[in-house]
Order: structure tokens, then sequence, then C-alpha cells
């Protein structure tokens, strides 16, 4: 492949929201698209969770991740778009100019009509839930430990404890299983899951693995290598339980204890991130704060389901498509969509009322605090319900959809806000 | 057995800094560390401060070598390639009470020869937006300056080497040759070594190595512990240091920008019976952020990227200057009751900065010792720095790029470490060959993600550069293996599926 | 027989309901909560439980030591520690195709072993 100087959209990441913008970009009449990739093969993080799960949206199968990866892998070679892989972006400009650099090519200096951020996100590590105790090998992120695992074939230990019931603890609990370690607790400072109930189930339950809720590691223990760590209960403040500490030897203690989308690259451009979400501000088809700029899937906020991230990166792959054929950004008026009742935050912060007119906009959301309870979730504009969808409950750990429907036009058009909320039901 | 002139016990900053003046003269220079790097005790875990002197109780070994030791810096960071910022220093009075101490802070420096001066609250906030608004104003002491700590070892030692001193690692004292009242070599646990001369740079350590040559049998290292944050300078900014005002036992928890660029926030002093235990503790990381938010109110808990923890050195020798009263004092001397040996202890801070004037104190008490210390004729100043792509305009690291392709491809995503400076740390005079000795040296893995994207790529790396398994690449020596197995290779015994 | 009152979370897809039954042995009396195939699990669940299994086996040739697999359908529970004993000494040569078949008719269950991937042949540089 020879590197072109000009290209109309770049996306920055080859993992599921980068595939699918650039897909849809291209279908959407971009020429020449581009997708630029630090690892030596597309895929992201697909790659390395080798589980299944993957697909059931998108496609109605349940896939495993390198599965699903493959058909928009296979689907955007198909279609002539271009990867430049093994090579990291360094900057990019204002005025989508990109510089990023690669062992095989060199330097690569090119201009872009749009760009789509798609860098996906990065695991907290120790230091961000401030862990206490030695700084010994054996200390991973869940992420880490499922590239060894999965994908080079190491295993980074052979009795591990597991902070943190996110998605990707609760499923290398379950690896590690599989492949003959021992996986003696998983730990939550929460009172409730952080992942998937099914996780908890296939993961956990079937593999006999005992995870606490309202616990935490209260000390790391070991000189040169994990050899124990002392796990505490906390009340519902996080304070640390006096009496309740308990020493569980392992050689390994993996985090699983958030993500955040990684946006070093759209802060230096200049793109405004939301405090809340440490992604991008977008409206309804996921462009950012600066004209030409998209985002798409995890680096915006992150998602419980790949088929939605794949989704965002439709959108966003159409719209910056729109973008160059039209030559200039949409500029039609936008108006906040503002957390209401037990919200925390919701994507997109802003919608385009017009483009209500043409398609159905999807919000999407996280409850603050779990209601396990039945609950209306509802938007509002003007203090006038504009729609509202029934939940069986809501949790902080499953991310809420709720759409606003075409027919809402007439309604919303005029309005100057909308504020969306999850409140008890009956 | 292999027999040197000079064995130096201890890869910290003074045993480095030594290492490198000795290897001017015409000598056999050995360095030995237990650990498998230089620098893994105190002298990479503190604040890496070239402090003014303003500090120490006038009349001190601590005083005098801090005084000559820092204006020695300006030289060295220019011969020896160590990244060094002589930005000054302010000790910022944020109560009422503080502001009435910095008279005396002034008259101290004053006492110590230190250039000082008392500026304002609205200077201060000028100079340091960051600051307490509250602030009644700050001695400030232009001297001061910020180090690269690792760089300070390993920079010396590198140039040492280049001269001529070998230095091997994993290489522990365990006892002296003694010929009566004559040190003829020294027992390590990789075997004996003959020479004329052992200096004692161990650090925390430095009570054992006396004592087991009979020398100062009551001096005693209680080692303090001091905690620290590391914010990412992308969150937080600051470019300045700021000191509270000291109480009687430290100089307090201060806030500082170092020379990468990242927010330092610390130490705090406690005592730590093993010297070795650098852990962090949760009520230490809650007191040092209590006590840096005093100073600096806008610190945000999510600019946190790290946290360590150091030993101090702090010994129990006297001042042996008339009239002064202070117990805590440095050691430098060369004992009447052994022949060949030159002693340290109780190098805490200001040690780093008083490292290289320890270092030239050391060759003076040789010389007073009847050694001719003949020059080399051809000692080598200069170590030139590695190129660290990262720092380079977008110009130079294509440059780079193109003189090594290596130097073109991303190992470490938030420093921006390339894979050639990986390569060439592998293969350096000390050549670096463990995650953390490469993490030391090129900053890799101390950003945001803390390793978790370059990890698997450096164990990659290292196996591949040294020849080595995967499974033999460890996070600093010996016991801190990274990995256990393959994933498909279940021993019977620990395979719960059976 | 008495009655027996359960709580299972349904795995079927991510949403994870909570699914109340009540059955005598394997009859299930009533279910409630979730959808349809929330209460076909239930049914599966209390008399053969199955769960798909994804795992990998060692390839030779390719640009991982290792290559994803997955099972065609969901497998017996109670044979999945033979199936992942079986994959550990299963070796194949790239190169190997998305749903690939790996081992056919794995433990006489009937069930493939599938490559999740494609995995190409490279040559060592």
């Amino acid at each position: 492949m020879t590197l072109k100087d000009k290209y109309d959209v770049v996306v920055i990441g080859s993992g599921p929201g980068g595939l699918a913008a650039a897909i849809s970009a291209k279908k959407n009449g971009a020429q020449e698209v581009l997708i630029i990739e630090r690892d030596v093969e597309p895929g992201g993080i697909l790659l390395q969770c080798i589980h299944n799960g993957f697909g059931v949206e998108m496609f109605k199968e349940d896939l495993p991740g390198p599965s699903y990866a493959q058909r928009f892998i296979d689907e955007a070679i198909s279609m002539g778009i271009e990867f430049l892989l093994d090579t990291m972006v360094l900057e990019i400009t204002r005025e989508h100019r990109i510089f990023a650099t690669s062992k095989r090519r060199g330097f690569v200096d090119l201009q872009s009509k749009a760009v789509i951020l798609a860098m996906g996100c990065r695991e907290r590590t120790r230091a961000q839930v401030r862990l206490p105790g030695t700084r010994p090998a054996g200390v991973y992120t869940a992420g880490t430990a499922q590239r060894w695992v999965n994908v080079e074939g190491y295993m980074p230990g052979k009795k591990f404890v597991i902070l943190g019931s996110g998605d990707i603890g609760m499923i290398m609990a379950r690896r590690l299983t599989f492949e003959g370690a021992r996986v003696e607790r998983v730990l939550e400072v929460m009172p409730y899951l952080s992942g998937l109930s099914r996780n908890y189930v296939q993961c956990l339950l079937d593999n006999d693995i005992p995870l606490q809720l309202m616990h935490t590691v209260k000390n790391i223990i070991g000189k040169d290598r994990v050899e124990a760590i002392e796990s505490v209960a906390v009340d519902e403040r996080w304070a640390p339980i006096p009496g309740t500490e308990e020493i569980i030897p392992c050689d390994t203690l993996l985090l699983s204890v958030g993500l955040i989308p990684e946006n070093e690259l759209s802060r230096k451009a200049g793109v405004a991130i939301d405090p809340v979400t440490s992604g991008p501000l977008v409206d309804d088809h996921f462009q950012t704060s600066l004209p030409g700029f998209y985002s798409a899937g995890n680096v915006v906020h992150v998602y419980d389901l790949v088929d939605w991230v794949s989704e965002a990166g439709l959108t966003a792959g159409k719209a910056a498509a729109m973008d160059c054929t039209r030559g200039q950004a949409d500029t039609s008026r936008v108006i906040p969509v503002t957390p209401g009742e037990n919200v925390r935050y919701i994507v997109p912060q802003t919608i385009h009322p017009d483009h209500l007119a043409e398609h159905d906009i999807r919000l999407q959301f996280r409850v603050r605090a779990p209601m396990e309870y039945p609950v209306w979730v509802e938007a509002r504009a003007g203090g006038k319900l504009l729609t509202r969808k029934p939940e069986p409950y809501a949790r902080p750990g499953e991310m809420v959809t709720l759409p606003l429907r075409q027919n809402l036009y007439d309604e919303v058009h005029s309005m100057d806000s909308i504020s969306v909320a999850v409140i008890k039901r009956g | 057995m292999k027999s040197y002139d000079v064995i130096i016990i201890g890869g910290g900053v003074v045993g480095c800094m030594t290492a490198r003046a000795l290897s001017r003269y015409d000598l056999s220079v050995l360095l030995i560390e237990k650990n498998a790097d230089i620098g893994m005790g105190a002298s990479c875990a503190n604040s890496a401060i070239i402090h003014a002197g303003h500090d120490p109780v006038p009349g001190t070994l601590k005083a005098r070598m801090n005084k000559l030791g820092n204006p020695m810096w300006t030289a060295l960071s220019e011969e020896l390639g160590i990244p060094f910022k002589r930005s000054g220093a302010y000790v910022a009075a944020i109560t009422p009470e503080e502001q009435g101490c910095l008279e005396d802070l002034k008259r101290r420096a004053m006492d110590n020869g230190v250039e000082a001066e008392i500026i304002s609250a609205e200077e201060m906030i000028r100079r340091e937006p960051k600051v307490n608004p509250k602030v009644k104003g700050a001695l400030f002491t232009p001297a001061a300056g910020m180090v690269d700590a690792f760089a300070a070892c390993i920079a010396p030692i590198e140039n040492a080497i280049q001269n001529g001193v070998e230095v091997i690692l994993e290489t522990e004292f365990t006892d002296f040759i003694l010929e009566g009242r004559a040190v003829r070599g020294i027992r390590t646990n990789r075997g004996d070594f003959a020479c004329r001369w052992v200096i004692n740079a161990a650090g925390v350590f430095s009570d054992e190595v006396m004592h087991k040559a009979g020398v100062r049998p009551d001096f005693k290292i209680t080692p303090r512990k001091g905690e620290y944050y590391v914010l990412d300078q992308s969150e937080f900014e600051m470019q300045n240091i700021l000191f509270p005002v000291p109480s009687a036992v430290s100089k307090g928890t201060l806030v500082l920008g170092t020379t990468h660029g990242n927010v330092l926030v610390g130490p705090n002093s406690n005592l730590n019976p093993d010297p070795l235990d650098t852990s962090v503790t949760g009520s230490g990381l809650a007191e040092i952020w209590a006590s840096g938010q005093k100073l600096v109110p806008s610190l945000q808990p999510r600019a946190i990227i790290a946290v360590f923890a150091g030993t101090r050195a702090t010994g129990n020798a006297s001042s042996t200057a008339s009239g002064v009263d202070y117990h805590h004092d440095f050691i430098i001397e060369a004992p009447e009751e052994v022949h060949g040996f030159i002693n340290t202890g109780g190098i805490e801070s200001p040690g780093l900065t008083a490292a290289p004037a320890i270092a030239e104190r050391i060759i003076e008490l040789l010389q007073e010792s009847g050694e001719s210390l003949p020059l080399k004729k051809d000692w080598n100043p200069i170590r030139k720095p590695r190129p660290r792509f990262n720092h380079l305009s977008r110009e130079e690291q294509k440059e780079l790029g193109e003189s090594d392709p290596a130097y073109r491809r991303i190992i470490c995503r938030c420093e921006m470490v390339t894979e050639g400076e990986i390569l060439a740390e592998i293969h350096a005079p000390l050549p670096a060959k463990t995650y953390d000795a490469i993490k030391r040296r090129t900053w890799l893995g101390t950003g945001r993600c803390l390793g978790a994207f370059d990890m698997p790529r450096v164990v990659e790396i290292l196996s591949r550069e040294l020849g080595i398994s995967p499974l033999e690449v460890t996070k600093r020596g010996s016991g801190s293996e990274l990995l256990v197995r393959m994933t498909k290779d279940v021993e019977a015994d620990d395979d719960p599926q059976r | 027989m008495t009655t027996e009152h359960q709580k299972l979370i349904c795995v079927m897809c991510p949403k994870g309901c909570t699914l109340e039954v009540d059955h005598e042995g394997n009859t299930v009396l009533s279910v409630t909560g979730g959808c349809k195939r929330g209460h076909e699990y239930v049914r599966q669940e209390l008399v053969d439980p199955r769960r798909k299994v994804a795992s990998s086996v060692r390839i030779t040739g390719a640009i991982h030591p290792l290559l994803p697999v997955y099972t065609s359908a969901a497998f017996p529970k109670a044979m999945i520690p033979g199936l992942l004993q079986l994959l550990r000494k299963i070796n194949v040569d790239a190169p190997v195709t998305t749903n690939q078949v790996v081992i056919a008719d794995a433990l006489g269950t009937g069930i493939d072993i599938l490559a999740s991937r494609e995995m190409r042949k490279v040559t060592a540089s």
C-alpha cells in the first residue's frame, strides 16, 4: 500500500468503534478512508477478548471477540479501506493534520478532511484507586493479564485475587481458572456488582469463585513478588471496618477497577472533554467540539457492549462522510441534554433537534445509584414529558438506553434543553 | 581472588558519585551493589531536589556538604547529561504563625552562607499561581534546583565505567577481610575480593557495614520512611518547588514540579523499622495529601498516577563542630582504628545534593591517608545522555527515526518511549536487564497507565535482547519474575480441573 | 416430591434478568421474569446445564502462539473440564481460517471446536 498525503476520513484506532466508523464513512461517500492502528494487526482489544458474548445485538449471534472483529476487518478490507498498522499517532492538529510514527514506514505526516477518534479506553491503575502496600511484581491490570494469557501465551500467576467486579475482572477469573490457575477471591468495594449479572453466573458461580461485595484491598504484601493481600470489609462510605481484615495468600493481584476513555490526543488537539465521562463532549452524530473531529466508542464513554460501540462507530462514520461531501461541519442548532434524577451523565451531551426530522436519536447513560425496583426512564423538555420507558431496575453497571423517536421532532425542535431522569415506577 | 585498589560498597548516589570521582585517578576500582540495579534505595526515592542549603543546622557536616555540593551540580549536569534545573525554591508561609518563622529561616540561611530573600504574598502568587491563596509570604532560595534523581546515579556510574571502573550487581557485602587492623578485602555472596581500600556507601545499611569493621559500634541508622504521590503532568502542571515552613523533625511535605514534568507531593516522615519496607500506607497517603493541599489546595486526586516510598538513612552521629548540638549529622571519615576504610553513614537529606561534595571529601581523605592518586592521562569527564524521543522536536524525532528505525516504534504510549531507547538502555555501559531498570532510565511505564500497555512489549524485548525466556524476565531482579508459566503448561499439581 | 423455589440469573443475553422458578425436580411448574428465551434457559439449566466455552489452543507458524477457539454450541457443563484438558493437548499449524473446525465432535458431544479468527502463516523474519 502506498500511503497518500490526503484522506477524506482518517480513523485513529482499529477496535470495534474505529472499524465500524471507517466502514460507515466509506459506505456513505467518503472516498479515501484510512485507519491508523498502533498494534501489528487490526481489531483492538477484541483480539484478546476471546470469550463469547459479542454480537447479540448487532448480528443476533453470540460470537467470541476475535470473530466479531474479524467480520468488520474482512468487510473493511473488501471495501478498500486502508490500514496503517504498527503506527502510533503522535499528534493531530486542529486543522486535521496527523503526525504518526512507524518502525516500518518511518514518519507519517498526512492531512484529512475529517478525523474520527476511536482510541478506546485504558484501565485504571493501583495508584488511581490509591492501593497501599508494597510494589512487587504480580500486580497487574486485568487487561494486561488478559493479553498475556490469551494472546502471548503466558500466565502471570498461579494464585489470584481480583479487585473489582467489572466484566474484564470476572471474565479473567474464569479464563485463569480454565487455564489451571486458582482465583481465591473477587473483591468489590461497592455493595453491588460493577459488571453484568450474567458474567457473575457464568464466570464466578460456575467456577466456585467467591465474590465479596463491600470489600477492598487494605494492603499488598510481598517484597519481590506478591505473597498475599490483606482484604478488609468497608462501610457505605468505603471506610475500612476494623477487625474484618483477612490475609489471603496469593501471588498475583489483578485490578479490574474501571476504565477511562483514552483522550490524550483529543486533549492535545483541543477537543473539549466531559469531566464526568472523561470523553469528548459530543452531539448525536458523535461530532466533538472541534469541527471535523468525530469520536466513536469507548473513547467517548465506556460501554457495556461492543455492539453499542460499533453502533456509535456507524453513526460517527456516516456523519464524518457527510461532512466531507458537504465540505463543512453540521451547523444546525444544538440543545443540551442534561442529567436529571439519578442520572450520572448522558451521551450525547447535545443533540441537533433538526436531526430528529430525519432519524431517531439514541440517548445512553448510567445511573448514579442502583434502583432495585421498577423504574421509569424518562426524558422531559420544559417540564413536559417527551417519552418514557419502563425498566425492571436500574444499576450503575448497566448502561441505560432511551430512544428519542422521530415523531418527537415537533415537540423538541423549539425547546432549549432536554433532561433525562430515572425515577421509581408505581 | 580478584584484586582492586578500591572497592565501594553500595551503588546509591554517594557510591556512584564516588566511583566517578575515583575514576579520574590511576586506580582499579570496583563498585558492588546488592540489588539488580544501582540507585534502588533512598537515592531514587526522594524529592529529587538540589537543596540550596538554608535548612541544615549551621556548623554541621550536613550544612557544609550541602553548601559545597549545591554549586557542583551545574558542571556535573553538563558533563554527565543529568536533567537539572536551577529553579530556586520557596518556603511558603500559609498561617500568620508560619509567617513569623520566615525571618528565622532567613537568618539560618545567612548563617549557612546561603542566599535567601523573603518575598511578599503577592509575589509568591505571581510566581506560583497554584499556591494557597492564603499564603502570607515566602522565603526564596535561588540556588535550589530539581534533578532527575536516577540520572544522578546512572550518569556518574556510566561515566565511571567508561573510565575503567567495574560494577557488579546483585553482589552483597557480608564481611571484611582484615589483617590485624588493616583491610585486605571483602567477602560477598559472590566470593571474596581483595583490595587496599573499602568505601562504605551502604546507605540505610551503612551502620551494619561499619560495625563489621569494628567502627562506631554505637552508630545506628533509624530508618524513616517518606511516602509520595506522583501527579500526571497532563492533568496537573506546576514548575516550582514549594516547601512548607519546616517542623523540628523534617522539612515537611512538599509540592513540586520535577525535571520530568510530573508533580510530586510528599514526603511524610515516619519511623520504619525495616529499611527495606518501602510500602505505602493508607494513613501515610492521607497524611501527605492533606499536607500537600495546605500548600496547593487545587491538587486533584484524579491526577494521581503513582505512589512510592523511600527510606531515609537517619543516623545518630553527633556533630563534631564545637558548640553545635546536633545528633543526626553525616559521617565522612577515615577511622583511625582501621586502615584502608573510608566510612560514610547517616547520609539522609540533603545527601543527594551533597553527594558530589562527599565524593570529593572521600578523595581528600584518601590523599590525607597517604594515597598519591596519580591522574589518569585519558580521563574523559563527558557522558553523553542518550536521546529521549519524547523531549525532541518533531524534526529531531524524524532525524532520530531515520538514523535507526527502532526509534520510530513507540512502546510506551503515555511517555512516548521508543523501542530504540529501550534497546540503547539494554546495551548501555551498565546494561538495564529488568523492567524497572528500563523504567527508571526511560520513564517508560511511569505515565497514566502505569505500564499496563508497555509491560508485555518490554518483556518481549528484554527476552529477545538478553536471550532469556519471558518467564525469566524480572521486575527488579531474581524473585520478581513477572510471569510464571506458559498458558498451556498446566502442571498436574495445580490443576483444579482434575 | 416437594416444590422448590429458585432464583436464577439468565445468561442468554447481556441483560441478565432474574428469573424466579418453581419446580419439582426437573419439572418446571412456573417461571416469572425474563423473556421466552429465558424460560427456555431455565428448563435447560435444570435438566442439562450447558455453557458456550471459549478458550485457545497452541498454534505453530502464526503471529501469536495461541489460537482462540470456541464451541459451535453450548457445551455440557459437566464436561467442560475435560474439554479444557483436551484443548491443552492440541497444536494446530497456521494458516487457519475463521470458523475452521479445530476439533470435530469434541468428546463425542457432536459439538465442534471452531477457530475464532483467521491466522495466517508467517515466515520468521
